[in-house]
């Protein structure tokens, strides 16, 4: 017993290949983002400043990996009092880009505070159901329900919607893994049957211009190739052009020559693609998958209750976000401004995702200590 | 942790669970493989094209049209390097923002520039939306070019007239191809927006001059800035001509018309070459080769004046006493007539009941063919006339090239009437009367020639009966190889007249310029023959007014022909003044000045064509100007 302690404090086989891969995938997107903005001519180009998030996300990686996840845990309920502040702070301070006020401007660099809710709220959740066995519809939904809504509606107001759907489906995971009686299942069900005229109403009225257009470009891109279908068209020819071995590095002609907006960001997956063809997406994937696979056998062993749910949640939340990225590109579903885990060039996707990997693999680490 | 102990068998439960999340996630993930695999497997070629598509654009370079020089190298048309404003479709988000921003930006019509966007044709191509920028419109659009996404300005090559008016008829003018000749075969590899000859030389030799167009593939980024060229099939210039005419005996001829309508041709009987035709009114083709507003074309095409109009290949009058040289020549050929057979003139010729009249009251007494000629006798020829009967008359006509082109490299030559029964049975679907054969040997009535028939038909007498083709151009170039390629003078036919004829009208009518009705023709540099007419434009009666009282537009108009050296003819000329009265006092004296000019030129025969150095420096911005 005491040596199987002492050897989950140690660095092990497990612990190698988890992180081997994320620096793997790392490794990819700054590839990619290098290709797009290569030749961009400033000081300091986009796949630096990647590089430069990078060492600030392992930094994230190490502390919240090496720290005790009960004691982070604590910090939850403060931690979304704050984040919840600073979404609010966003709405009224914020720096806007394209139609929608995300950022928090940090000298130089800018903060979205919306990426870290997702992480905030995972920890919340997981502090909810673990502090206290949770029983009834009241207590399993209602409850935490409201406790997702004000982020949410704060983040649908900036709006983005991609970080408000990331929010809404780390809460439904997270409740199904908890587990609900079918009967409560069933109440809800019917609620949101009854409740969606409405929530569409809403939600579809509280959309800005360019969103309803990019999901209305969804329907058929083709229709209006230079107008609100462009991103969507362009990523496809992107990826289509590919075929199967890519056109190679540099050789994207998409991506190199401005067809294919936002190329080091939310389409950082259509210049891979573009680039490595469908070998290269496959092995993508396969890295993706296997990382995901390894993060669920971490919550397979998980030894308590928070523990399990703070994996479940991160993972859910990076499944999510690299289906509907990768799903998006692909033209199989609207564009909503989710960006692809790992690849996508910016901050404080990039820190944070790593910081969720950090805790995930923390409570691999912390499953055989008895104190 | 305490509270870890209490959840348990909710742990056990979640975990149990992940089983949903593992088939969940092998689900969706194999979801996205098929779809990837549809996109880059299934469709990839698609999307390659597309991607393809989205990168190259298709540039046409137009090509440089092939040089006009005259027979001693004169440059008559060049080309000069001038920005040209396209349009890439593909490349515009907005075009009604296009629109009115080319509009505000240029001045132009915001008509004609939706009709070049909107035209029907490849939306690959660039479309030309207006040529001849100025260096201020150019640069305009430079300075504004980020707001103007697709619209290029290129610098390409135009042509250039040097001598503006001079030869206008004869050189012609280019212009866009029309939707219309887009559709016939001979322009099939042309595009909306090339240059073609519409008129003169440029048009008939368009095939020649026209050149072949370059395609460069360039490859663009988004927003349509030029990467780099991936491929390039280089335009070809067009062929260099050169011409028969002497541009210097050209501006003498057109400064001889002056402001009057007219037509001045002088030929080369020895070899059919066109020393100068001259057209008035003129037009400065610089003025039409460029794009006319609808309001600049009608003022053209419907100016009195008819400027458009070549007089000297398109222009038909009656020729009058100039159709008495066939005449004398028919009537020996036909024995009608024998050189010594005298008819008595005096002043009238009884047919019927109508008395038709000589143009000089009182008669010429008695005459032969020789002095018929010289003081054109109109009874002479009338009774000539009506004893050889209009068939014979219309054959030997034909004989003589009326009715019929000249084959001159021009377009849309007409071919006058030579008036027979036949002729007027479908023509007018009428019998043909008597009275009509009396006013046909004088050349009136019905019979109408074009001023280039009627130096063909000088020259032809003055070259012992051997009748050339006229020849416009004497030489090609090929711009490719520089080869040189003559065109030989084409003989088209041989009079079969007896020997003795033709030196007997030559003799007569170098009589005509000595002692009969074109003394004002007389030089003292050179031995001239000729023959006057004047052509009636109108049956006015035939009581003499004076000229003067006669409005402009009904006063006859003025022919004179005339060939020099007498002996041994090498121009002949043809003269016709609209509306300017006789030809013995109006024509006469210009052709006079002409062949002075040319003889005074000394033209030696045949010129040098200059050498290809000459050619290629004076074509200014050829080759490929992008």
């Amino acid at each position: 017993m005491i040596d199987r302690v002492i050897n989950s404090r140690g660095f092990d086989n497990f612990d190698f290949r988890f992180i081997g891969l994320i620096f793997v995938i790392l490794g990819v997107g700054v590839l990619s983002i290098y290709s797009v903005t290569h030749d961009q001519g400033v000081a300091f180009p986009f796949y630096a400043k990647q590089i430069v998030w990078i060492l600030l996300g392992t930094i994230a990686f190490l502390v919240m990996w090496l720290s005790d996840y009960h004691r982070i845990a604590r910090l939850a309920y403060p931690a979304y009092a704050i984040i919840l502040v600073l979404l609010a702070v966003v709405l009224f301070e914020g720096k806007s880009s394209r139609g929608a006020q995300r950022w928090i401007p940090m000298g130089p660099f800018a903060f979205q505070p919306s990426e870290f809710a997702k992480l905030v709220l995972i920890v919340t959740l997981a502090h909810y159901y673990s502090k206290a066995p949770r029983v009834g519809w009241l207590q399993r939904v209602v409850l935490p329900g409201l406790l997702v809504l004000p982020g949410l509606l704060l983040i649908l107001k900036q709006p983005d919607l991609g970080s408000g759907l990331s929010f809404l489906a780390v809460y439904a995971a997270m409740l199904l893994m908890v587990g609900m009686r079918s009967k409560a299942l069933g109440v809800i069900l019917l609620f949101s049957l009854m409740l969606f005229p409405f929530a569409w109403e809403m939600m579809w009225g509280s959309l800005h211009d360019y969103q309803r257009q990019r999901i209305m470009a969804f329907v058929d891109p083709a229709y209006d190739p230079g107008g609100k279908g462009y991103h969507a068209l362009q990523s496809r020819i992107a990826i289509g052009a590919g075929e199967l071995t890519g056109k190679g590095l540099y050789g994207g002609t998409q991506s190199q020559l401005k067809f294919l907006p936002e190329g080091h960001t939310d389409f950082v997956f259509s210049v891979f693609a573009e680039e490595w063809g469908f070998l290269g997406v496959l092995a993508l994937l396969i890295l993706f998958v296997t990382l995901i696979w390894l993060s669920l056998e971490i919550v397979a062993r998980a030894k308590d209750q928070l523990g399990a749910l703070l994996a479940v949640g991160i993972i859910c939340m990076l499944c999510f976000c690299v289906v509907v990225n990768i799903g998006m590109t692909a033209g199989m579903f609207p564009i909503v401004g989710i960006p692809l885990p790992l690849m996508s060039y910016g901050g404080s996707a990039t820190i944070m995702t790593m910081a969720s990997l950090g805790l995930l693999l923390n409570v691999k680490r912390r499953r055989l200590s008895f104190f | 942790m305490a509270t870890a102990g209490l959840h348990d068998s909710e742990l056990g439960e979640l975990q149990r669970r992940l089983i949903i999340l593992r088939v969940g996630l092998l689900l969706v993930v194999a979801l996205l493989a098929l779809r990837l695999w549809h996109l880059q497997i299934r469709e990839g070629p698609y999307y390659r094209d597309l991607s393809e598509n989205n990168r190259t654009r298709s540039v046409i370079m137009e090509p440089a049209r092939g040089l006009i020089y005259d027979r001693n190298g004169v440059l008559l048309a060049n080309n000069v390097p001038s920005f040209t404003l396209y349009v890439s479709l593909e490349d515009v988000k907005n075009r009604e923002l296009l629109i009115e921003q080319l509009t505000n930006l240029l001045g132009l019509d915001e008509a004609l520039v939706r009709k070049k966007l909107t035209a029907r044709g490849s939306k690959q191509l660039p479309r030309k939306v207006k040529d001849r920028l100025s260096l201020r419109e150019a640069t305009l659009i430079e300075s504004h070019r980020l707001d103007l996404p697709g619209v290029m300005v290129q610098v390409e090559s135009q042509r250039n007239y040097p001598g503006g008016v001079t030869a206008s008829h004869l050189l012609g003018y280019v212009g866009e191809v029309s939707p219309e000749q887009l559709e016939k075969p001979e322009f099939a590899d042309l595009h909306q927006g090339s240059i073609v000859g519409q008129y003169g030389v440029e048009k008939f030799f368009d095939r020649l001059v026209r050149g072949q167009a370059g395609q460069k593939s360039i490859e663009v980024d988004a927003l349509g800035h030029e990467k780099r060229t991936v491929v390039v099939e280089q335009a070809h210039a067009g062929d260099n001509l050169y011409l028969t005419i002497d541009v210097r005996l050209q501006k003498v001829a057109e400064s001889l018309l002056g402001e009057e309508s007219g037509a001045i041709v002088a030929l080369d009987p020895r070899t059919g070459d066109v020393l100068a035709m001259a057209s008035r009114p003129g037009f400065d083709p610089n003025v039409l080769s460029r794009e006319l507003t609808p309001k600049q074309w009608a003022e053209i095409v419907q100016n009195e004046g008819r400027p458009l109009n070549n007089r000297a290949s398109q222009g038909q009058y009656p020729p009058g006493s100039v159709f008495k040289v066939m005449m004398a020549a028919a009537a020996l050929e036909s024995n009608t007539v024998t050189p010594s057979t005298t008819i008595h003139c005096n002043g009238g010729y009884q047919f019927g009941r109508r008395l038709y009249h000589d143009w000089k009251a009182g008669g010429h007494g008695s005459v032969d063919l020789r002095r018929a000629l010289i003081q054109s006798c109109d009874v002479y020829f009338y009774t000539v006339g009506q004893r050889m009967g209009i068939e014979t008359m219309a054959s030997f006509a034909h004989m003589f090239g009326l009715g019929e082109e000249t084959g001159i490299e021009l377009p849309s030559e007409r071919i006058g009437i030579v008036p027979s029964s036949a002729w007027k049975q479908k023509a007018k679907n009428e019998p043909w009367l008597p009275g009509e054969t009396i006013s046909a040997s004088i050349g009136q009535g019905y019979v109408n020639v074009t001023p280039l028939q009627m130096a063909s038909l000088i020259g032809t007498v003055a070259n012992d009966g051997v009748t050339f083709r006229p020849r416009l151009v004497r030489a090609v170039m090929d711009r490719a190889t520089g080869a040189l390629e003559e065109r030989p003078a084409v003989p088209k036919r041989t009079l079969k007249l007896r020997p003795e004829i033709l030196p007997l009208i030559k003799e007569a009518l170098a009589g005509v310029v000595t002692e009969g009705t074109a003394t004002r023709a007389k030089s003292a540099l050179v031995t001239i023959g000729g023959k006057t007419g004047t052509a009636q434009t109108t049956a006015l009666s035939k009581e003499k007014r004076a000229e003067k009282d006669i409005p402009k537009k009904f006063r006859d108009h003025a022919w004179f022909v005339a060939f020099a050296p007498v002996d041994a003819p090498t121009i002949a000329v043809a003269v016709l003044g609209e509306h300017m009265g006789h030809g013995g006092s109006a024509s006469a004296p210009l052709a006079k000045v002409l062949i002075e000019t040319y003889v005074k030129l000394n033209l030696p025969a045949p010129a040098v064509v200059p050498d290809g150095a000459v050619a290629r420096e004076a074509d200014a911005g050829g080759q490929d100007t992008r």
